[in-house]
């Protein structure tokens, strides 16, 4: 579980996020969604430790950021997984070496036990056969469910996935949103992705907060937000004109 | 106090590089591999470079040498100090700011640009260290690369000597003539800076780019620009240092 207390971050005086404060369940899938702009990117990336926020805390299974030295950010940040939004594997590597690579890096773990387990990350995204493919080889749902596996790899506490469907297909999109959602169940961990996609929203958003202009405007799960009179949110739910469409049979 | 803050990043960058350092098997292969890109790769550029421009210093020595009172062997000696003092060091760096300095910031570049640098940041790896300390260390072997480039030149001279005609025997003794072995002290140390330079300055360029694709380029350029630029001033100051 991670909550996050009265968050605000600002870049040249702008204000990117502005006291933000909830809580990420563990178990669950917590979306951050909202507008190009609002903040999310910004938001994921201080949960992350990429960006250290200007006030508020972050409190990580009880442990605050304020209270954690360089070391112990080290040791935190091998507990996350992130899903880049360009998927961000390794040019140079094939499939299995992007997958072994955190191992590598990071575990004491011989060369063998190291594939053996990047073969079972590899096997949970069902992509066995790609395992000697260069990323340029692959298609982007391919290369996102490498990600995800590279992810996985080192059983984090914490995943992390920005705007995971960008790109691909709704089909592909919908694949990779189930994967997600299967993975935080079966291995308990607390996922948040960023997303602006409904069709997420609707899948697997289990716990989601909506951003405006860096500030919390909304939070909810995927059943309450189609019946929330909160006007940005149902503005930006029944943007297109399909949803316009059904919302008139809700 | 945009160049000021430019310089600080650029030293707390180098100062970075050395630290919270990845697992020795991991780094001995990048560095393996730094060395077969950076060094070995950048032979054959150097050695045809090398050849050629020695047989135009040696060619362009001996226009000017058309007295017949003085020596032939002053073409080798002029040949062999060109060669040694500037050209092997100084311009064989600078056109090695051009391969070796806009690969490093277009692969670091694309690494950022496509978030594998941010990758490697929540992994808890040092970026710096994994990407930056290889270069450093592969390019400490390139005073190899510049003695190749010596040799080379000094043998483009003899052969485009030995096709005009003046003796070979005169162009030896002309290389022999009045050695220094200071010079190639100062060519050498000249050298060891240059490559700390071509490691470092286009892997700040790279690091620190912003932007997307169109941008890459934009840092090439901009690292070939500042690299030639500072190894031209630390050029001048080691040789005031050095020889004034």
């Amino acid at each position: 579980m991670i909550e996050i207390k009265n968050i605000i971050k600002s870049f040249n005086e702008s204000t990117i996020v502005n006291n933000v404060s909830t809580t990420f369940l563990k178990g669950k899938t917590n979306l951050i969604i909202g507008q190009s702009g609002s903040g999310k990117t910004v938001l994921l990336k201080c949960l992350l430790g990429l960006h250290t926020p200007d006030s508020g805390e972050i409190i990580y299974d009880g442990v605050s950021n304020k209270k954690m030295n360089d070391s112990s950010k080290t040791l935190l940040r091998r507990e996350m997984g992130m899903v880049f939004q360009g998927s961000a594997l390794f040019d140079s590597m094939t499939v299995i070496e992007n997958v072994m690579f955190p191992l590598t890096m990071l575990s004491d773990k011989n060369d063998e036990e190291i594939r053996e387990k990047a073969e079972i990350a590899i096997q949970r995204v069902e992509l066995e056969k790609a395992y000697d493919k260069l990323p340029s080889e692959l298609s982007g749902g391919m290369q996102k469910r490498v990600a995800i596996a590279r992810a996985i790899v080192m059983n984090p506490k914490y995943l992390f996935c920005d705007e995971p469907n960008s790109g691909l297909d709704p089909r592909t999109s919908i694949i990779i949103d189930k994967l997600i959602q299967e993975i935080t169940k079966e291995f308990n961990i607390t996922t948040i992705i960023n997303s602006h996609d409904m069709n997420s929203v609707m899948e697997i958003g289990e716990k989601i907060i909506f951003l405006v202009d860096g500030e919390k405007n909304w939070e909810g799960t995927n059943k309450e937000i189609f019946k929330t009179t909160n006007q940005s949110v149902t503005d930006f739910v029944y943007s297109s004109e399909l949803l316009k469409k059904v919302k008139k049979y809700l | 106090m945009f160049y000021l803050s430019d310089i600080g990043k650029y030293f707390i960058m180098i100062k970075m590089s050395f630290f919270k350092p990845s697992k020795w098997k991991v780094l001995r292969k990048l560095i393996f591999k730094e060395i077969n890109d950076l060094i070995i790769e950048s032979i054959p550029i150097v050695a045809i470079l090398s050849f050629f421009i020695g047989a135009v210093i040696s060619i362009q020595t001996a226009l000017n040498l058309s007295s017949p009172f003085i020596s032939k062997s002053l073409i080798g000696f002029a040949t062999r100090q060109s060669v040694i003092l500037e050209f092997a060091p100084t311009f064989m760096s600078i056109i090695m700011a051009g391969k070796v300095g806009s690969y490093i910031t277009s692969s670091i570049g694309t690494m950022r640009v496509t978030e594998q640098i941010d990758a490697l940041e929540v992994m808890g790896i040092n970026p710096l260290n994994y990407l930056v300390f290889p270069k450093i260390v592969a390019l400490l072997f390139y005073p190899f690369v510049i003695t190749i480039s010596m040799f080379v030149a000094i043998f483009g001279g003899f052969l485009a000597m030995t096709f005009a005609g003046v003796p070979s025997e005169a162009y030896i003794s002309g290389i022999q003539m009045e050695f220094e072995p200071y010079h190639i002290v100062y060519a050498y140390i000249k050298t060891f800076l240059f490559a700390i330079i071509l490691a470092t300055v286009p892997s700040y360029h790279g690091f620190y780019m912003k932007g997307g694709a169109l941008e890459v380029g934009k840092a090439s350029t901009l690292s070939f620009v500042w690299t030639s630029i500072i190894i031209i001033v630390v050029n001048f100051i080691i040789t005031q240092l050095l020889l004034s």
